[in-house]
């Protein structure tokens, strides 16, 4: 229908749901949790390159340097490990830092601070010094910026104990865990997609209020299934919800998990999915060695689980190599939602 | 007879009363090399008997602290890393005499003397390295990982103290109290790259960030020459106002601590100390320390630049302090390290519920895999 048409669907659908729903892409539902975090506790600013004057690389800090100033958006050189420390102290000092890497292949200059300063300090310390710092960016792969800006860190961090690692999807996803992670004492890894920054998505007044949060550890399912489960993170879901379509035509009911947090793992809610399918694949966009879905795997094998499963877990996953440039060949190095349907029918033996 | 005349003077020594002894005596002390600044620290230092006694029996408890760990060690009872502080005393004791403990401080390894300067007993310390419950870090943390009130360790990555000691001089800022923080590192770590990036942030933002590079002449094994194009750390940072100043006597390392500390505290930014000093101990406990120096080397700076003994000999020579009363410290002193060290071998290591605690802060209790599927343990805060 016409933008006008729609414009009044959506109201009269308002009127008689008596659900407001409101138009968020990623990026301002970022942008507005930073907001509204920043409003709400004084301890909190910002720093990364370009954050302020630039509006932030990818926009996602746009405006909030012309409503904060320069004390709480701070533009930093090019200087990755010299600043991750420096908000890493300033955690340290009482400050609740928000630092962010123009992508997270960057953050590899500054991985020491992050790992041994940020993630070990609260338990070398035996307690006595926490470090309330959110490290977040884009991960992954984007679109045509080929092999050193297009990797994956979830497995990297994902790894190591004293962080908490989480990985939105949706807009509900990036504002709701990215407030519960500026509100967390301990240190956060915010691992954000480019290419979903764009897209939008409905979000309901109970999302939008100020304190929405979306609590770190619990995954989501976004879709119930019978059939097979299968279970995702970031823009990866999108795909699982894509092929889950496809398949319903052919009678396949999937079952969809939005992780939402890689580290802790929510692995009751995998476990009961699976007990309810019997089927398991995994989709990410991260290499497959010593990967998400590897652990995952590996978990459902220890549990409970394993007694239900009719078939091996299967693990669908970027392809092992660094990232082409040339369309046609970045196209085949991510995984499809052709990858997922072919995956599925292998796991039922359709 | 012998015995008589002894007891004749240890009456006489006793019945001497305090207002016998100097109160306060004006020294003169080296001057300071100077890097982009008009002037520097005044070429005199006024010292109290108090402040005397307090930095003599400071001093000398770290040094027998450091003895006492060394014993511990090769007995076994310490393990891992063991950066021992012996020699460097004045600079601790300087650096505190010119700050308070609002300030913040934040030191690399050879972090013992720092941990009792800023606030932690022997005790908890002697505890840590020793790895009991009545470690200052609950044994969790060991040699490199000892925490006060603004003191952030003992940090194990050299050169990544430098940026965290920036951030806590950011907060101070942002918080607009009137505090610094003193950022500490070797000659080893003065070439590490994020030093560079920091020396840089610090000055665009005019952190007030005190940065102190301890120049003990080696970094492990490797003499300044031989890794350094530049041996003048007091002007690595360029642009950033720099002192060199010599760490051996305590009065020098303060005045220049209280110099450098006006200096942040006018809003002018950082500003970087180059202390001189020396280690008696090798790099750690795992070296002898003489294959790259020679045992003539630390025997001449034992015998001429003690830092202990200058300090004595300056009380002693202006009638500061008798030579009983100080002895009369030396044995406090002994016994305070006697009575840590038997507590430090006698309390129990940590329990068992303690290996996974204080993974996350302020959290629900959680689950944490132990090393089969069947072991699963719990974590609090």
């Amino acid at each position: 229908c016409s933008p006008l048409g729609a414009f009044w669907c959506e109201y009269f659908l308002n009127i008689f749901s008596n659900v407001s729903l409101f138009q968020v892409n990623v990026r301002d539902a970022l942008n507005q949790a930073m907001d509204e975090e920043l409003e709400r506790d004084e301890r909190v600013f910002l720093l990364g390159e370009e954050v302020a004057q630039y509006d932030g690389a990818y926009k996602v800090s746009r405006g909030l340097w012309k409503k904060y100033g320069d004390k709480r958006i701070i533009d930093t050189p090019i200087t990755e490990m010299g600043f991750a420390g420096i908000a890493v102290g300033a955690a340290f000092a009482g400050l609740r830092p928000i630092c962010e890497f123009m992508t997270w292949n960057f953050s590899m200059q500054a991985i020491d601070q992050v790992i041994n300063s940020a993630a070990k300090t609260y338990y070398m310390s035996a307690g006595a010094q926490p470090v309330p710092i959110v490290f977040r960016g884009p991960n992954g792969s984007s679109a045509g910026v080929a092999a050193q800006h297009s990797q994956c860190f979830a497995a990297w961090y994902g790894h190591c104990p004293g962080l908490k690692v989480v990985s939105p999807w949706n807009s509900e996803d990036a504002r709701g865990l990215l407030k519960a992670a500026i509100r967390d004492d301990n240190p956060v890894v915010f691992l954000e997609n480019e290419l979903m920054y764009g897209v939008p998505f409905d979000l309901s007044e109970e999302v939008m209020q100020k304190d929405f949060v979306v609590p770190i550890g619990k995954a989501k399912v976004e879709r119930q299934g019978t059939h097979i489960t299968l279970v995702s993170h970031s823009r990866c879901v999108g795909f699982c919800l894509d092929a889950a379509t496809v398949l319903a035509k052919e009678g396949v009911e999937c079952e969809v998990v939005n992780l939402r947090t890689i580290r802790p793992l929510d692995v009751d809610t995998i476990e009961a999915s699976v007990m309810k399918t019997g089927h398991l694949v995994t989709v990410e966009g991260g290499w497959p060695q010593y990967g998400v879905g590897a652990e995952i795997c590996a978990r459902v094998m220890e549990g409970p689980a394993f007694n239900y499963l009719d078939a091996p877990a299967v693990r669908v996953t970027g392809v092992d190599i660094p990232m082409p440039y040339a369309k046609i060949l970045e196209d085949h190095s991510v995984p499809q939602i052709k990858d997922i349907i072919f995956s599925v029918k292998k796991v039922l033996n359709m | 007879c012998r015995s008589c005349t002894r007891g004749a003077a240890s009456m006489v020594a006793s019945s001497r009363s305090y207002a016998d002894f100097t109160p306060e005596a004006t020294f003169d002390i080296k001057k300071v090399d100077l890097h982009r600044l008009e002037e520097g620290p005044p070429l005199t230092a006024t010292l109290t008997r108090e402040e005397g006694l307090k930095y003599y029996r400071t001093m000398q408890t770290i040094r027998r602290m450091e003895l006492k760990a060394d014993q511990l060690y090769k007995q076994k009872i310490i393990r891992g890393f063991c950066h021992l502080y012996d020699g460097q005393e004045a600079c601790a004791v300087g650096i505190e005499g010119g700050i308070t403990l609002s300030d913040h401080l934040i030191t690399a390894y050879r972090a013992h003397g720092y941990t009792l300067t800023r606030g932690g007993t022997v005790r908890e310390i002697m505890a840590e390295l020793t790895g009991r419950r009545g470690g200052i870090a609950k044994g969790k943390g060991g040699s490199m990982h000892m925490y006060t009130k603004n003191f952030y360790g003992g940090n194990g990555i050299v050169g990544a103290q430098v940026p965290l000691g920036a951030g806590v001089a950011l907060a101070c800022k942002y918080l607009g109290n009137d505090q610094l923080c003193v950022s500490l590192y070797g000659d080893g770590a003065a070439n590490q790259g994020q030093i560079f990036e920091t020396y840089n942030m610090s000055s665009l933002w005019k952190l007030p960030i005190i940065f102190i590079c301890e120049n003990n002449q080696y970094g492990m094994g490797t003499s300044v020459e031989r890794s350094s194009a530049s041996t003048e750390y007091y002007k690595r940072g360029d642009y950033i106002p720099g002192l060199r100043v010599d760490g051996m006597d305590v009065l020098c390392v303060r005045e220049a601590t209280k110099f450098a500390a006006d200096h942040c505290r006018s809003g002018k930014g950082p500003i970087l100390m180059e202390l001189q000093t020396y280690r008696y101990h090798g790099h750690s406990m795992s070296d002898p320390g003489v294959s790259y120096r020679t045992r003539e080397e630390i025997q001449e700076v034992r015998s001429k630049s003690d830092p202990i003994s200058m300090l004595k000999d300056r009380m002693l020579s202006n009638n500061m302090a008798s030579i009983e009363e100080l002895k009369e410290i030396d044995i406090a002193v002994r016994k305070e390290i006697e009575d840590a060290a038997q507590f430090a071998t006698t309390d129990p290591e940590p329990p068992l519920d303690d290996l996974c605690s204080h993974i996350f802060a302020n959290d629900q209790p959680f689950e944490v895999r132990g090393a089969t599927p069947w072991t699963k343990l719990t974590s609090t805060s």
